[in-house]
């Protein structure tokens, strides 16, 4: 299958770090790929070369066939990624609804009465329905990690980026929420999907991609790399 | 069995609120029958000061703008209402017309050079237009230079409908047109607290409050934060402009010093929207009583005014940040301008 997102030699530096670092990879249109990578490896920082909300120093970004390196976040949003924030962000004044509702309407430029069942829908789906009027910033964490999925679902993207989507959630907690991700793939929405929580990850990705330092050490099927050396050191210690 | 749902934004209290503005209107255009002329006069103090506060809100409260320069914008449209009909004979009641187009186009190199600028630098870089435009009008002789000027007598005379409210009043000239620029504030307020309402009930108002709580999430769902900004910024300048022409038509007088006021036309005005509720249009309304009602109370002790405002101030901004509004509405849950979409399921 032709990729939807391609990144040729992609690099970004804050200052004298570097935190991308030659990124060069291939997401199959419909495919769900895990990223992984210790803290401060500069995977949220690839997500924000993604959609927009950073420019790269160098490299090229194409999305759907289009380059987009150099595209406003708004617009990309527009044609089709999505993606959800690591610390949640949600609108703490809005009401749950929307939150969504924003996103449905400006994400797809629809208008809100043509959004309003679907937002609807994405709330049940997110099991965040019984809590659709109140207002976002009163949330406890697991809704607001639920939140962060559910707007990205609301803008009906395409691409959806997630990232630690699972992180600081109890077993119990992840299990429900990594259920609504396999379901909103299977329905052919490709995904990246940075995650520290493994074994949800892998329940999910068909491919897996190590990224160190910024480079990319590793992608292959998922038991490969868990399997290769680079990662058991990175993840020495980590739960495996 | 699938459920479905419907969106509503009225609430009781709205419906009541609705109503009992409705009664305040017709009482607020009734006044002038009944009321003396420093009533009036207190009044049309209050209208002007909550179509500022309401303006600044938008910027800053929704918008992130925080500006320290409204008075640009104070000023530069009274001096063009002067200017207009000094020079070129403008009817003053049509000048306002012509204080918000000027203000409106003073926004736009305004919002040139001062987007560009960050956070604080944000602030000081109005404030500087500001003072470029104090300076630049304090050298215009046709109106008075440094020192100022007054509105011309005939001008005075020439106000549209000053004329029928001497005959229809049976008051002196002064005070006729003084019930005249009271009906111009309460129309401008209205038609201010109106539009910033229908605003935030549209797909783009929802979008601006998104803004206001988080610029960046609101990018990443598709919202345009740099068309929004500019909205945002030229329609506060040009009522501004209305606002600020029509506070000096009503003085009779200007001057560069009283007209680019940072204390009158921004300081009182954060006062008023921070101690109100920044951020909600209920916030200003109940912030510029406060502010009217601590003016009158403590008119006689001259720096301690200020002082006193500024603690007041301060202490708000500490202990209650959604201010006085912040604390009723966040206890009682009480919206009088609903803005909020409530999703109600039906089994
Ligand atoms: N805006 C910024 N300015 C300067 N440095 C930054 C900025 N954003 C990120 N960094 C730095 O870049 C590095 C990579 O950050 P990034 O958030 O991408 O890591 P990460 O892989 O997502 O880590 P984690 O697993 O902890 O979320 C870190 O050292 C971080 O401090
Ligand atoms: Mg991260």
């Amino acid at each position: 299958m032709s990729p939807i997102l391609s990144l040729h030699d992609v690099s970004k530096s804050f200052g004298a770090l570097t935190v991308t670092d030659g990124v060069t990879f291939d997401v199959p249109e419909g495919q769900a790929l895990g990223i992984i990578g210790p803290n401060g490896a500069g995977k949220s920082t690839l997500f924000n070369l993604i959609t927009g909300g950073l420019s790269p120093d160098a490299g090229r970004i194409e999305y759907d066939g289009r380059d987009v390196t150099r595209v406003p976040p708004m617009q990309r949003c527009l044609s089709g990624i999505g993606r959800s924030f690591q610390i949640p962000q949600p609108f703490d004044r809005l009401t749950v609804f929307e939150n969504l509702l924003v996103a449905a309407t400006h994400g797809r430029g629809l208008p809100e009465r043509a959004v309003e069942a679907d937002c609807a829908e994405v709330l049940e789906r997110t099991e965040l329905i019984h809590v659709a009027n109140r207002p976002a910033g009163g949330l406890t964490l697991l809704q607001r990690k639920r939140l962060e999925l559910a707007r990205a679902m609301a803008t009906r993207p395409k691409l959806l980026l997630l990232d630690e989507i699972a992180g600081g959630l109890t077993e119990g907690e992840c299990v429900a929420l990594v259920d609504t991700i396999r379901r909103v793939h299977a329905e052919g929405v490709t995904i990246v999907w940075i995650e520290h929580v493994l074994h949800a990850l892998n329940s999910v990705v068909e491919r897996l991609l190590v990224l160190d330092f910024g480079r990319v050490i590793g992608i292959g099927e998922p038991a490969e790399i868990m399997a290769s050396k680079e990662v058991r050191e990175i993840y020495l210690g980590i739960e495996v | 069995m699938a459920a479905h749902y419907t969106v509503t934004t009225r609430t009781t209290a709205s419906q009541i609120a609705a109503a009992a503005a409705l009664v305040l209107l017709a009482v607020a255009v009734a006044v002038p029958f009944i009321a003396s002329r420093s009533l009036i006069q207190d009044l049309f103090f209050i209208l002007t000061m909550l179509t500022l506060a309401q303006f600044w809100n938008l910027l800053a409260g929704y918008g992130g703008l925080v500006s320290v320069g409204q008075q640009a914008f104070v000023g530069f449209g009274a001096y063009m209402l002067f200017g207009g009909a000094i020079l070129w004979g403008v009817n003053p009641v049509a000048g306002l017309l012509l204080a918000g187009v000027a203000a409106l186009v003073l926004a736009i190199p305004t919002a040139f050079f001062a987007f560009r600028l960050q956070g604080a630098y944000f602030a000081i870089g109005t404030w500087v237009v500001a003072e470029v435009v104090r300076l630049s009008v304090a050298q215009w002789k046709a109106v008075g230079g440094g020192t100022g000027t007054s509105l011309p007598r005939d001008a005075r005379d020439a106000m549209w409908g000053a004329g029928w409210i001497e005959g229809a009043f049976d008051v002196r000239a002064s005070e006729a047109r003084d019930i005249l620029t009271y009906w111009l504030a309460l129309a401008l307020a209205v038609a201010t607290i109106g539009g910033i309402y229908w605003f935030l009930r549209t797909k783009r108002g929802l979008a601006l409050a998104a803004l206001r709580d988080n610029v960046g999430a609101a990018r990443s769902v598709g919202v345009d934060s740099e068309r929004m900004k500019w909205v945002v910024f030229l329609v506060a300048a040009f009522g501004t402009g209305i606002a600020g022409g029509l506070i000096f038509l009503q003085n009779g007088r200007i001057s560069p010093d009283s007209a680019f006021s940072v204390i009158d036309w921004t300081a009182f005005v954060i006062f008023i929207v921070v101690i109100g509720g920044i951020g909600t249009i209920e916030g200003p309304i109940l912030g510029v009583l406060v502010f009217f009602a601590l003016q009158t109370l403590l008119a006689d002790y001259g720096a301690w005014y200020l002082m006193v405002l500024g603690a007041l101030g301060i202490a708000v901004m500490l202990f209650a940040p959604g201010g006085l509004w912040g604390l009723l509405s966040g206890r009682t849950g009480v919206q009088l301008f609903p803005i909020q979409r409530r999703l109600n399921r039906h089994d």
